[in-house]
């Protein structure tokens, strides 16, 4: 038979490939995977957390940036005055500092970038950020001059994010696929859909990185990003997806796994537009007929921390509200009695495609159905929530984690999709931009936190987590993530 | 002959115009807006308004749908939303894996089936049939992606013989690039050859009951040469027909193993272009699949005309 001749082919085959197979990884490059590959690498151009995750602090740098632990570093700027009255900003750039075409960086491009994400045809999504300026001016090559038509104590922290990194004119068109940055990385290729490839930039003005090459490796599906760990494809994975493999990756000797946190407010949102969801019992009483501790776990393994408002537990003014709405079903039920739903009522839950959303809205669903409320679940994908969810504010509840940091002003928009409206609110929020000392700041922070954690605008969850797992020996990956960001100059092997 | 081509041919066209004015009409009705995905949660309505003009998605509909048209038969795809590079480039990169990959399933898809298959047909009513058969069932049972992830813990994590996922490309390193794609086409083809291996068994069991083989036999030769020379010969007519049925199960497949091996193909670009919203792409996408879908079964129905020439007239 034939057969046999084509078996022993193939068997053939495949021990020429095996033996072929894994060659010994250099100490000095490293392949970093990651969930989702960034469309575009110009953070200035698309609001996917991917392109910071890639750029941010190794491509790209701002006048500032932020350490993992949320505090404002010198970046570009090696430091920086501000006027008595907080609205002038003079920058004192590195005189250093050059684009990775070779060319010098200075006040001319900080105020080219700025420039161009105030323009009425900019694309940045964050421009808030931009929106006090008044004038910027550059006296000097290596001085910046910001003068603010308004105060706004956030100016300098929306600064260090991102989307505020300065590009120059010269490479701005090609930034999108091509970027030219000022960080200790510049880009070498990428192979879409697989991997995106950065060699380290000799002209950086910082100490030089020990890694020469870094790759980032894009893996969408949970499994294969823990088979691609296991198997030793990955040296680190920067936020795994299958939660509930940690255990698994623990017990193997060559991989550390850390648990950090992100910025992601995970909350049920619920449409306070919209009858019955109008009411503040009703609010309440969904809140109280959730167990927060059995989403986490169900959701993101316990990995999550809970929250009880809308705020970071990383940022110094939190307030931890956890006990306002205390798991109670049967007060729960009270309050549906009380605004006049004694047998309860039906509404939809429309969940986005991330796993903490699919996973937890199933156990909300269950714990609601307790209290006599029936929610439909619907799945929809990103494009579709965005439309039906968040523009057309077509539901009743829905799951998603609000992953900008300091995001607290989403509550003060009118028309934002959860429908929520508030004079106090608005007056706190106002109070913690315009304070002028730290104590005054925290007050009013406070006193917004507590006012829509009172209001119960929305159901509030968990922080998102941050799962990191690395191989033994590579150290200086960020552990919690104050940014969508995996800056890598001070990662390396030991 | 000629002109049963040419009416084939006119057939593919109009079908393909068909499917396109459909896959646009669909796109245009699914609720979700490219700019606004791309920018966000916190973007204001005048930035998503700015990038909308930048994306010409302010543009009538029939507007982009015609110039969508003369694209296609200038090659000009347009630019894709989300990726900001020129369509055609983007799916002549992934047709690079999953063209490779689809045929090497087809091929491992074929030698196993029909070796599979001939053999229990000549071993009948044993007990390597009936294995051969069970093993069929249980092929036939799981899904191509279930096979995908028991390879990666097998030969990836346990034995370490195969990288889990990840394309090096064709050009930077052509033999691990082969070797990425050895798993995924195996995943891909064990579904497939369960189907060929009943098939060529069922087929084969006909033949082998047919007067000329009885004939061949009488003639002098023996077992093996009959069955190669006369009876699989004619048995691979309705497999042929399989295979060319299945070719089309195999690009569904592909969506699917790209993800589990995180393979850079076709697949994995429409799921990434969906979860974009990148309208451009997909229709594009979609269309291409629509496309290789009908080039193949013309070509199995031309391939009849050869075989059968009463079908030149009645087709």
């Amino acid at each position: 038979m034939k057969a046999g001749v084509l078996v022993k082919v193939l068997l053939a085959g495949i021990g020429v490939l095996a033996a072929t197979g894994a060659m010994a990884q250099g100490k000095d490059s490293a392949v970093i995977c990651q969930t989702l590959e960034p469309p575009i690498l110009d953070p200035s151009g698309g609001a996917a957390a991917a392109i910071r995750e890639v750029t941010y602090g190794n491509i790209f740098e701002g006048l500032v940036a932020l350490d993992q632990n949320s505090k404002i570093v010198p970046a570009l700027a090696e430091r920086w005055d501000v006027s008595a009255d907080g609205l002038k900003y003079t920058f004192h750039l590195r005189r250093n500092a050059r684009f990775h075409d070779d060319t010098p960086m200075t006040s001319a491009d900080v105020k080219f970038s700025f420039e161009r994400a105030l323009a009425p045809d900019s694309k940045n999504a964050q421009k808030w950020i931009f929106l006090p300026i008044g004038a910027i001016a550059t006296p000097s090559p290596d001085i910046v001059e910001i003068t603010l038509k308004q105060f706004a104590s956030d100016f300098l922290y929306g600064l260090a994010w991102g989307d505020a990194v300065v590009f120059s004119e010269k490479s701005i068109a090609k930034a999108a696929t091509e970027p030219v940055g000022t960080g200790p990385y510049r880009f070498k290729n990428w192979n879409r859909g697989d991997r995106l490839t950065l060699e380290r930039f000799d002209g950086w003005w910082g100490a030089k990185p020990a890694l020469a090459s870094v790759s980032f490796r894009f893996i969408a599906d949970p499994q294969a990003q823990v088979a691609a760990l296991l198997a030793g494809d990955c040296d680190a994975h920067t936020n795994i997806g299958a939660q509930e493999a940690v255990p698994q990756l623990k017990a193997d000797p060559k991989l550390v796994v850390t648990i950090g946190r992100t910025e992601g407010e995970t909350i049920v949102a619920m449409n306070n537009a919209k009858p019955p969801l109008n009411d503040v019992r009703v609010r309440r009483a969904l809140a109280m007929a959730v167990d927060r501790k059995l989403v986490n776990e169900g959701a993101v393994s316990g990995f999550g921390t809970p929250i009880g408002s809308h705020f970071s537990p990383n940022h110094p003014d939190y307030v931890d509200l956890t006990g306002e709405t205390p798991f109670d079903p049967a007060k729960a039920k009270a309050l549906l009695a009380e605004a006049g739903f004694p047998n309860g009522f039906s509404l939809t839950l429309r969940l986005p495609p991330p796993s903490y959303a699919r996973r937890g809205g199933e156990i909300v669903a269950a714990m609601l159905a307790e209290i006599g409320v029936k929610a439909s679940i619907e799945p929809l994908e990103w494009p579709q929530w965005l439309e039906r969810v968040f523009r057309n504010k077509d539901f009743d509840l829905t799951i998603v984690s609000h992953v900008e940091p300091m995001d607290l002003n989403i509550y003060t928009r009118d028309n934002y999709y959860f429908g929520y409206k508030s004079e106090a609110f608005n007056a706190a929020f106002q109070k913690s931009k315009s304070a002028r000392s730290d104590a005054e700041r925290k007050a009013a922070f406070e006193a917004a936190q507590r006012q829509i954690a009172k209001d119960q605008v929305n159901l509030f969850l968990f922080m998102l987590p941050k799962v990191t797992v690395a191989k033994k020996g590579l150290s200086g990956l960020w552990q919690n993530a104050p940014l969508p960001a995996t800056p890598l100059a001070e990662v390396r092997w030991q | 002959m000629g002109r049963f081509i040419l009416r084939r041919l006119a057939g593919l066209v109009l079908t393909m115009l068909a499917a396109a004015i459909l896959i646009f009409l669909l796109l245009e009705v699914l609720p979700g807006d490219p700019a606004a995905t791309m920018l966000g949660v916190s973007a204001t309505p005048e930035t998503v308004a700015a990038l909308r003009v930048e994306l010409g998605l302010d543009r009538p509909a029939l507007a982009r749908f015609l110039s969508w048209i003369a694209g296609l038969f200038t090659g000009d795809l347009g630019i894709s939303y989300t990726y900001r590079v020129p369509v055609g480039g983007l799916i002549a990169e992934r047709i690079a894996v999953t063209l490779p990959l689809a045929t090497m399933a087809l091929i491992l898809a074929a030698a196993i089936g029909v070796t599979l298959g001939t053999f229990a047909a000549s071993r009948a009513s044993g007990p390597m049939d009936a294995a051969i058969m069970a093993l069929s069932q249980l092929g036939l049972a799981i899904p191509n992606f279930w096979f995908g992830i028991l390879f990666v813990l097998l030969f990836s994590v346990t034995l370490g013989w195969f990288p889990s996922g990840g394309f090096p490309g064709w050009q930077a390193d052509p033999a691990n690039a082969f070797r990425a794609l050895v798993l995924p086409a195996f995943a891909l083809a064990l579904p497939q050859s369960a189907v060929l291996a009943r098939m060529t068994r069922t087929s084969m069991l006909e033949t082998l009951g047919e007067d000329f083989i009885r004939t061949a036999r009488a003639k002098g030769l023996n077992r093996a040469q009959v069955l190669r020379r006369h009876a699989l010969r004619n048995a691979l007519i309705p497999v042929i027909t399989i295979l060319g049925l299945q070719f089309s199960f195999l690009l569904a497949g592909t969506i699917i193993v790209e993800n589990v091996f995180a393979l850079p193909g076709l697949g994995r670009l429409l799921v990434q272009a969906v979860g974009g919203h990148d309208l451009i792409l997909i229709k594009s996408l979609v269309l291409l699949f629509v496309g290789m879908v009908i080039v193949v079964s013309t070509v199995v129905d031309l391939a009849y005309g050869l075989i059968d020439p009463r079908l030149r007239v009645s087709g």
